[in-house]
């Protein structure tokens, strides 16, 4: 029973990461993170994701923060932020953030404020799709470990 | 009107006397020119009357004087001329007519050349927009491939992933084989991105070489053994033979020795079916004072036997060869001179150029047939960059062809010779042994006998099995620890296998020479023969590897089982070998970037120390510290990679200066410097001057990748 469970969400967890890299959300990166969880780390990827959030969230207040006036924006600190961002996400494999935040950057090069305003709102879009995957994948993570755990507990073994 | 006659009369017998005496003082009065002198009476205007003096001017010029002789009733004209025309003034008119030529031609002179300074100014002006123009295209240019160059891997990357996950999934048969394929292409398509990109790499200039220690022949094992397998399958014998004058180590970049070699060696398998493929390495030096009859003696004597293209035609294109030799050739031989020149030849016998595409072969996206690229694959582009690399070794490249019998490229390049450090790896086990090689190809024996002696063993070549088995009638056993035998010599003596047998094993067990059997993989095969031979006999497959030579007869002398070095693929649990138990400290601004490279480094077995800024770092790495190397980030604010790295340097030499001056003992340090490796997002536009300048030691892109962070850190932990 337990092991038919395993197996079920094995397939949730390849059939999410399928549609993921479909949609273009997800790359390789992410695959290469994955792999560095092991049992000296079991919680590696929960940690970088939920640093990940913790960042990407500030960055993003600020960058609603900097766009709220539009005589006096600071393109440059909108530069640096960015540049945060990008690098952050392509640590962690999240494709499409970085390639909006990339149009958001040129965007702001050419101190386009339309522009920086229309992107912000494509990057809190895509942002909050991936947020709402990434935690769905954790979840199937995290029961996957329990049911790991279950399984080789001594007790359960024949 | 009598006495004005008579009066008259008088006159002009008057006047006649004095004619001769007018004559001669105007004369002397005009310059010596004779004058005439007409004197009219000019009462009646029509019809003068001539009063002295001849009429012969006629109409020209004269002077025209009143005389007044007190008459008032008669008006008197006296008119003076010269008695010779003028001449006519040549002079005046040839010199007036020169000078107006003369100022004609000035005057044209000087429009001539105002015009065509305006028009070079102008042809200025235009070249320097096209220029203009031209360098917007070119840093367009390498700006698109910087920009697209990660772009177009990741998606690459990420198709390549989900495939290998999608194997490790249960499917059948049919979805395996479909998946396998899919892989190739996949991996194909990777492979020829990274071609056309390396290509435009290279064409921008943006190139330059390492310079770093090592070993050419471990080198070439690792390009053979990717070969092997496609070698195997088309029953092609595979051999490398490097000459004993080359140096044990030498400096230069062998990634880029690699990726020519490995693409002369892929085009010579893509179109060879049968025979050999031969890569040799000698010296220039060796090579020149080959004399004719040796030249034509390793031409006739080839690996396989087929016929090849001989190399020496190519040779005598090369400019290097084409100087004249010196008087003294001994002076290249000196081992005191640094630098190296090597030539490599990678000789097939293959299906050969066509005469008519042989001047195309360099050129890029050029190939052979419009087939080619879909019975073979590729894009043409490997002999192009291969040429360029050449080039940027100071070397030239060169081939010959003959259709149906083979090709021969051969390239020479210039390294510098190496130190070989003593506390590298050598296999002392094997030395001072004794081998003979049997075979009856020389340079194929020439193959074996090279490999063995990279182990120290000392190699007789033997022609064939009646040879050897005179030489132990003869000589006794003692002489020789084992004996290598090549496939192809076997069934020429068989008959005297069953005699030679007897002869080893007359004496004792432990001294009996040991047997190995030299075979291409294909033919698996057993003569009759060889049935009662297996317990005495080892088959090495070929192609010959130093590393897997020593691992038979460690094998057969029963020495135990040693560590073997890997070839070919650079596994995990190498880096996992280099990185365990050192000290590394990752510095980056962003926690994400941080928190996912000291994970990766982590699970090398590395001890991660974490830093989020420069002064951190600074603050870290000060002498004396326990950090074995430094993975920083360039982009940071306030303090960013280059500057940090900089400051450290400073550190280190302040440090060094101390302890040069026996102020400071740090303990066992001799001198600081810690290797620091920079991560960068983007690879080209961080290039490896700007990281050299500031006292980095390499550089790595990030998010890491397995190679490159492997080729690094190789560098610092070997």
């Amino acid at each position: 029973m337990l092991g038919l469970g395993a197996g079920n969400l094995e397939a949730d967890m390849n059939r999410l990461i399928a549609v993921l890299f479909h949609q273009g959300v997800l790359d390789e990166q992410f695959i290469q993170l994955r792999q560095l969880q092991d049992d000296s780390s079991p919680n590696f990827v929960y940690e970088v994701v939920t640093i990940y959030f913790r960042e990407s969230e500030k960055l993003l207040r600020n960058l609603r923060a900097l766009l709220t006036d539009r005589e006096c924006t600071d393109y440059m600190k909108m530069g640096i932020h960015l540049n945060q961002m990008m690098g952050s996400s392509s640590s962690i494999g999240a494709k499409s953030v970085r390639n909006v935040c990339a149009a958001f950057r040129t965007a702001s090069d050419h101190s386009n404020w339309i522009g920086c305003i229309r992107s912000l709102e494509v990057l809190e879009h895509e942002y909050c799709y991936l947020k709402n995957k990434l935690h769905e994948f954790l979840q199937i993570d995290q029961q996957m470990m329990i049911v790991a755990g279950v399984r080789y507990h001594p007790l359960l073994q024949q | 009107m009598q006495p004005l006659l008579t009066v008259s009369e008088r006159l002009l017998g008057g006047i006649f006397d004095i004619e001769s005496l007018v004559d001669k003082l105007l004369h002397q009065l005009a310059c010596k020119q004779s004058i005439i002198v007409n004197v009219y009476d000019t009462t009646d205007p029509v019809k003068p009357i001539s009063m002295y003096g001849t009429n012969l001017t006629g109409d020209d010029m004269y002077h025209k004087s009143i005389l007044h002789f007190g008459d008032p009733l008669r008006k008197h004209e006296m008119h003076c001329s010269f008695t010779h025309k003028p001449p006519f003034p040549w002079l005046e008119i040839t010199t007036s007519i020169g000078t107006l030529v003369i100022a004609l031609l000035i005057g044209h002179i000087f429009h001539a050349t105002v015009n065509r300074i305006a028009k070079v100014e102008d042809d200025y002006r235009k070249m320097m927009e096209l220029k203009k123009q031209a360098e917007d295209a070119d840093v367009a240019k390498s700006q698109f491939l910087a920009t697209v160059s990660h772009e177009i891997r990741t998606p690459m990357n990420g198709v390549l992933g989900m495939l290998q996950m999608l194997m490790d999934t249960e499917l059948d048969i049919t979805q395996q084989d479909y998946v396998r394929t899919a892989q190739a292409s996949g991996k194909a398509l990777v492979s020829l991105i990274n071609e056309v990109l390396d290509q435009a790499k290279i064409e921008s200039g943006n190139h330059e070489l390492e310079y770093v220690r090592f070993d050419l022949r471990v080198l070439l094992d690792d390009v053979l053994s990717l070969f092997y397998g496609k070698s195997q399958e088309k029953g092609i014998e595979l051999a490398v033979y490097v000459s004993d004058k080359v140096p044990e180590v030498l400096i230069g970049d062998p990634g880029r020795i690699r990726q020519i070699i490995t693409n002369l060696i892929g085009n010579s398998v893509k179109f060879t079916e049968k025979g050999h493929i031969f890569v040799s390495v000698d010296l220039v030096e060796e090579v020149m004072c080959l004399t004719e009859a040796e030249a034509d003696f390793q031409s006739m004597n080839t690996l396989s036997g087929l016929p090849v293209a001989d190399r020496r035609h190519s040779l005598e294109n090369f400019k290097i060869f084409s100087q004249d030799t010196p008087v003294f050739p001994h002076a290249f031989l000196s081992t005191s001179s640094d630098l190296i020149n090597l030539i490599v030849s990678v000789e097939d016998t293959g299906t050969g150029i066509p005469q008519g595409a042989q001047s195309r072969v360099f050129t890029p996206y050029m190939q052979v047939g419009s087939s080619t690229s879909r019975v073979h694959g590729g894009t043409g582009i490997g002999l192009s960059i291969s040429k360029c690399l050449v080039g940027l070794m100071k070397g030239e490249i060169g081939f010959v062809s003959e259709p149906n019998v083979g090709s021969t490229f051969t390239f020479t390049a210039v390294l510098t010779r190496g130190h070989a450090n003593s506390s590298e790896y050598k296999s002392r086990e094997f030395h001072g042994m004794r081998a003979w090689v049997v075979d009856h190809r020389p340079s194929r024996a020439k193959v074996a006998r090279y490999h063995l002696r990279r182990l120290g063993i000392h190699v007789e070549l033997v022609t064939d099995l009646y040879q050897a088995f005179l030489r132990l009638m003869n000589n006794g056993k003692s002489i020789v620890n084992m004996m290598l035998i090549d496939k192809e010599a076997w069934p020429r003596d068989a008959d005297l296998w069953p005699l030679l047998i007897n002869v080893l094993q007359k004496g004792n067990q432990s001294s009996m020479p040991k047997l190995f059997l030299l075979d291409n993989p294909t033919s698996f095969s057993k003569s009759k023969s060889s049935n009662s031979l297996e317990s005495i006999l080892t088959v090495i497959t070929k192609p010959l590897r130093a590393s897997m030579l020593a691992v038979h007869l460690r094998r057969a002398m029963g020495l135990g089982e040693k560590e073997s070095f890997g070839n070919g693929d650079i596994p995990r649990s190498s880096l996992c070998n280099l990185l365990d138990g050192k000290h590394i400290l990752v510095v980056d601004d962003n926690k994400v970037n941080l928190r996912v490279a000291a994970g990766a480094l982590k699970k090398y077995g590395a001890e991660v120390t974490c830093a989020d800024s420069g002064k951190e770092a600074i603050k870290k790495l000060e002498p004396p510290h326990k950090f074995d190397a430094c993975f920083m980030d360039i982009q940071m604010p306030e303090t960013d990679g280059f500057e940090a790295t900089r400051i450290i340097r400073k550190m280190e030499s302040d440090a060094n200066d101390r302890i040069n001056h026996g102020e400071v003992d740090h303990g066992n340090a001799l001198r600081w410097h810690v290797p620091i490796l920079a991560m960068t997002a983007d690879v080209i536009q961080a290039t490896q001057e700007e990281c050299r300048k500031c006292g980095m030691d390499g550089y790595v892109s990030k998010p890491f990748e397995g190679e490159q962070l492997y080729r690094e850190v190789t560098r610092f932990f070997n």
